[in-house]
């Protein structure tokens, strides 16, 4: 189990035991964490599970791959430091990943 | 009014299937789909990805898996209403009244949802006061280029949609073509065009920016861009284009009295019937204790919802199951030699 924290808009913490080999979406979802809408259920073709990493996490977690950027385009208000967390599977090196949730995902 | 057996909501590889389904127990339907074309999430959201999980089918593509669909309903005339909203579903005695939003009404005793996540509505700018402006001087889709002829244009987006417009409407407006990054993710041709045209000074370029603000009482007047460093640009513009694809939304859906649990309707397993008697949901949308998301379990779902709606249809008939192998009603309707 690995320590995930879920910042929702409203600045609530929701610190979730995440089982290792999920994905950080698939964490939100069985949690009921909400604002992660994950409408494609993981196949990084809607961009809904949009998340902000936290800076000190965000050159520690595995680089894009080819297609995660594209999506992101779609996604509502992308920065820097935006993912899709469907691509973010989860480990013990990422115990205490800390994302924001955007205000929406469309 | 159309007055058919069963109407299918969603025209993706579920609903495809159910209606094929449909059509060889010997049932009438047609199909109702927001998008303007065949194929749902396969076709509008991976068209050119390969698929390796359809039973018999190693490898094809969500276009390639559309179009055998599409060629497997080929023996029954199926009439498809497409870039039409289901809006309204309310029911009279028996009987199902089924709405769209450009008016079309059903009548049918039995509905099935095959609605995916919902119907694809075009993604918006995060910045609210663009509603103010929408359809008016925001869109999200191009119906007549025209207006926009001696206009100043402000173009969003990085893939073919935005960098297909960009080229077309430099051609008599003054356009300004603005993405959150250098990178676009249009055909290669059209970015070249795309980046010769700049070259020329017929486009102008923003990359790395993003919308921040909208002005204009009326009218809209300018727009304010914000790049990663936090710099500010104001543009002057008559029009502003966002293209970022589409989004799924629940929509009417929500509205028609059926158990909605996180954006999925529960359906029993027998029938795949809802809450509502004669209204089903199969594919994505439905949801049962183990529901997997793929499209072989739409398949089956759709198989066992035809059935369901076979006693509604025809109550004073039985039916009777048979094989497609063997049954020369089933081969009549498939228009096949029988043996």
């Amino acid at each position: 189990m690995t320590k995930i924290t879920y910042i929702t808009h409203d600045n609530k913490n929701h610190t979730i035991d995440v089982q290792n080999g999920l994905s950080v979406m698939e964490g939100a979802v069985q949690n009921d964490i909400p604002g992660i809408d994950a409408d494609c259920g993981g196949g990084m073709a809607c961009a809904t599970c949009h998340v902000y990493i936290k800076d000190e996490w965000f050159d520690k977690i595995p680089a894009k791959e080819d297609g995660e950027e594209d999506m992101l385009d779609m996604a509502f208000e992308p920065k820097k430091n935006s993912r899709l967390s469907c691509q973010i599977i989860v480990s013990d090196e990422l115990d205490g990943l800390t994302v924001n949730i955007p205000s929406k995902q469309g | 009014m159309n007055k058919i057996d069963a109407l299918i909501i969603g025209a993706g590889p579920t609903g495809l299937f159910t209606a094929h389904q449909l059509k060889l127990i010997g049932l009438t339907c047609e199909i109702v789909d927001n998008l303007d074309k065949i194929g749902g999430q396969c076709i509008e959201l991976y068209p050119d990805k390969p698929i390796y999980d359809i039973p018999a089918v190693p490898e094809c593509t969500g276009e390639e898996l559309t179009n055998n669909l599409i060629n497997q309903l080929k023996p029954f005339d199926i009439k498809f209403h497409l870039s039409e909203r289901v809006d309204e579903v309310k029911k009279e005695n028996e009987n199902w009244v089924v709405k769209t939003n450009n008016g079309k009404i059903f009548l049918t005793p039995n509905v099935i949802i095959a609605g995916g996540v919902g119907s694809f509505e075009p993604r918006k700018f995060p910045v609210k006061e663009c509603e103010k402006f929408e359809n008016k001087s925001v869109f999200y889709s191009v119906k007549d280029k025209k207006i926009f002829e001696g206009k100043t244009v402000a173009i969003f987006g990085g893939g073919d949609s935005a960098l297909d417009w960009a080229v077309e409407l430099s051609k008599n407006s003054k356009v300004n073509l603005i993405h959150r990054r250098e990178d676009f993710r249009g055909a290669q041709a059209t970015v070249d065009k795309v980046h010769e045209l700049a070259k020329d000074g017929k486009i102008n370029l923003f990359t790395k920016y993003q919308m921040t603000s909208i002005k204009g009482e009326a009218q809209l007047e300018s727009i304010d861009i914000k790049n990663e460093d936090n710099e500010i640009k104001n543009i002057k513009t008559d029009y502003a284009l966002g293209f970022f694809g589409l989004i799924m939304q629940l929509g009417p859906i929500a509205n028609w009295g059926l158990n909605i649990d996180k954006k999925t309707i529960e359906v029993d397993t027998e029938k795949f019937e809802t809450n509502q008697k004669g209204i089903y949901a199969v594919g994505d949308i439905c949801n049962y204790p183990g529901k997997l998301k793929l499209i072989l379990s739409g398949f089956h779902e759709g198989a066992l919802a035809a059935r369901a709606c076979f006693k509604l249809a025809k109550p004073n008939e039985k039916y009777r199951f048979e094989f497609t192998t063997s049954s020369k009603i089933i081969k009549d309707r498939l228009g096949v030699k029988g043996d």
